[in-house]
């Protein structure tokens, strides 16, 4: 039924592609230069980025400004490095992220594995408190956050910005319990016969399962460290604990901004997401539409 | 109870007892900290003076309080609706059923996972009216020359800006949504004659509503929440005591709880902002949920 109306459906479709040049117009070539400036509107800015990494100083200064330069500054990226500790920083960009990625992997499968896998009373309550959390503005809890981390001397270390992740984060647990859900509860039965216990069925059985949904995970916590600017704001204070999204800054604590080293290192911090991205593409599309299927 | 009821009761309890202890240490409890610390006056060091309801006082006769809320407000309702309108559109061109489409559709939303930290300083860069390609763009169209984050009358509209890089994120969502629309839906409504414009605005629109209220609230909290640009372009240095952009047109709400709180080391004053804040963020929440029952379209399966 369901093939044969689709066909049906197809049919005309086809013919009027014959028929009109204006159809073919409309669906193939108004759509393409339709996207071809959307996208050009949104890559100009970064375009900007490089071509400003690659200025000398004195091109910099030139008005009206250059869409392209004149000549090649590549020395422009040896300098940005220099010019700040930028492998410390790097350094200590990677070892947040990987923190914040160890923890949100192992809190969010065990909670999502509770909320999805086990049937308890209260449970359906307390995730709608977890999901209600997620408007809970971070600011709000920020003040006294800073004070409690004072008084347990955790201030200017990166435990306030790692511990957290080990106790999951209610993004995460709605995504892993979206796909937990999916998976048929005869796999969890089969297990039980047996003889393994709750833990043990989680462990071997659904936790390999989970792997798809683990990379989603890991990935978005990944970025979301590396992007984190806030936090190492508030609970760092020594230069050699900042990771980069500090560490950028001090290309604009002198008098004179260095706008090329600025946008070169820009670049430097921005390329591992973009790498990240084109091998990981498929993960981070699941990521972003997860449940939003049925709204 | 029966015995395995218990036993789940405990399992899952122990499960998501992660969960359950961060909740508790990492937002329950500073929430009534903080509401605590709203009627002392307390400089993070020594002891909390009692003062009473004196902070949410001094609140209403602070002129910098409603500076930085007109500004947050000003953005929010700016940057939610344009936000909404951007995704949409972005969602349509990347739902085109041309053969190379997940190429522009990498394109326009790579932005959205982008460092906000590293596209303040591109935006410093790419806005600067002295060498920034913006202007020298809008001036081959005629444009006259802005400076858009010198220019108190511009400058949010300059981080509303912005924020349409990061549209590809929600316009994945509304492409979910539109694949959700039944493609014999449109197909008959073709035939009956209604044009696309028609189309979109009767079948697609209605069943994307779901999506639009879940953009509405996340655009709401972001917006209620916008920082880090504001400071990363004002401050211009780190721990900058600069001001907070021409006019104070960039001190947006948090931007000021973080002044108070860590430049100015009132924080007991900032724990009253911060519980103004919570207060009016649930109250927004719940009115978008109540309103948008008159116009949310809920498939009834």
């Amino acid at each position: 039924m369901d093939y044969q109306s689709s066909a049906a459906l197809a049919q005309p479709v086809r013919v009027k592609n014959k028929e009109s040049f204006k159809h073919m117009l409309g669906v193939k070539i108004l759509p393409r230069v339709v996207l071809v400036l959307m996208c050009l509107f949104f890559i100009f800015p970064f375009y900007q980025m490089i071509i400003t990494s690659l200025k000398t100083s004195q091109e910099l200064n030139a008005y009206p400004p250059t869409f392209w330069p004149h000549a090649f500054m590549w020395s422009n990226y040896p300098d940005a490095v220099k010019y700040i500790p930028f492998l410390r920083f790097t350094i200590n960009s990677l070892i947040l992220a990987a923190g914040v990625t160890i923890g949100a992997i192992f809190s969010n499968s065990v909670i999502a594995y509770g909320f999805a896998r086990i049937q308890w009373p209260g449970r359906d309550t307390l995730f709608f408190v977890a999901l209600a959390t997620i408007f809970i503005p971070f600011p709000v809890t920020v003040v006294a956050l800073f004070d409690i981390f004072a008084k347990i001397h955790w201030i200017n270390t990166y435990l306030p910005l790692i511990v957290p992740a080990f106790f999951g984060s209610a993004f995460n647990i709605f995504l892993m319990r979206q796909f937990l859900m999916e998976l048929p509860k005869e796999i969890s039965e089969a297990a039980r016969i047996d003889g393994a216990n709750e833990f043990q069925t989680f462990w071997r059985v659904i936790l390999p399962l989970m792997k798809p949904s683990i990379a989603v995970v890991a990935i978005f916590s990944g970025v979301g460290a590396w992007n984190d600017f806030l936090t190492p704001l508030l609970f760092l204070n020594s230069e050699e604990l900042y990771p980069l999204s500090i560490g950028l800054q001090f290309f604009r604590s002198e008098h004179a901004v260095a706008y090329s080293l600025l946008m070169a290192a820009s670049t430097l911090v921005v390329l591992p997401i973009i790498v990240l991205f084109l091998s990981f593409q498929r993960f981070f599309i699941e990521g972003v539409t997860v449940g939003s299927v049925k709204g | 109870m029966t015995r395995s009821t218990r036993r789940n009761l405990r399992n899952g309890l122990l499960f998501i007892s992660p969960w359950l202890i961060g909740f508790l240490c990492l937002q329950v409890y500073p929430i009534f900290y903080s509401l605590q610390m709203s009627f002392t006056e307390y400089s993070g060091f020594g002891d909390m003076t009692n003062i009473g309801f004196q902070n949410y006082s001094n609140m209403f006769k602070d002129d910098l309080f409603w500076k930085s809320a007109y500004n947050t407000l000003y953005y929010t309702v700016l940057a939610v609706p344009i936000g909404v309108v951007v995704a949409i559109v972005l969602a349509i061109a990347m739902n085109q059923k041309v053969k190379e489409v997940p190429v522009y559709r990498a394109i326009l939303y790579l932005p959205s996972i982008l460092p906000v930290f590293a596209l303040s300083l591109v935006w410093v860069v790419f806005l600067n009216p002295k060498f920034g390609l913006f202007n020298r763009l809008g001036s081959a169209i005629g444009l006259p020359t802005v400076d858009m984050l010198g220019d108190p009358a511009w400058t949010k509209f300059a981080i509303v800006l912005m924020a349409q890089l990061g549209a590809g994120g929600p316009a994945l969502i509304f492409l979910a949504g539109l694949r959700g629309v039944p493609a014999e839906m449109l197909e008959s409504a073709q035939i009956d004659g209604a044009g696309p414009v028609r189309r979109f605005f009767s079948i697609t629109l209605p069943l994307i509503t779901p999506v639009i209220l879940y953009d509405i609230i996340l655009g709401l909290a972001m917006g209620l929440q916008v920082f880090t640009q504001a400071y990363i372009i004002t401050s211009g240095a780190i721990g900058g005591q600069g001001t907070a952009g021409p006019r104070n047109s960039l001190l947006f709400y948090v931007f000021y709880l973080y002044k108070t709180a860590f430049q100015y080391t009132q924080m007991g004053y900032a724990s009253a902002l911060a519980w103004v804040l919570f207060i009016v963020s649930v109250i927004l929440a719940l009115s978008v949920f109540k309103w948008a029952k008159s116009w949310v379209h809920y498939e009834s399966e």
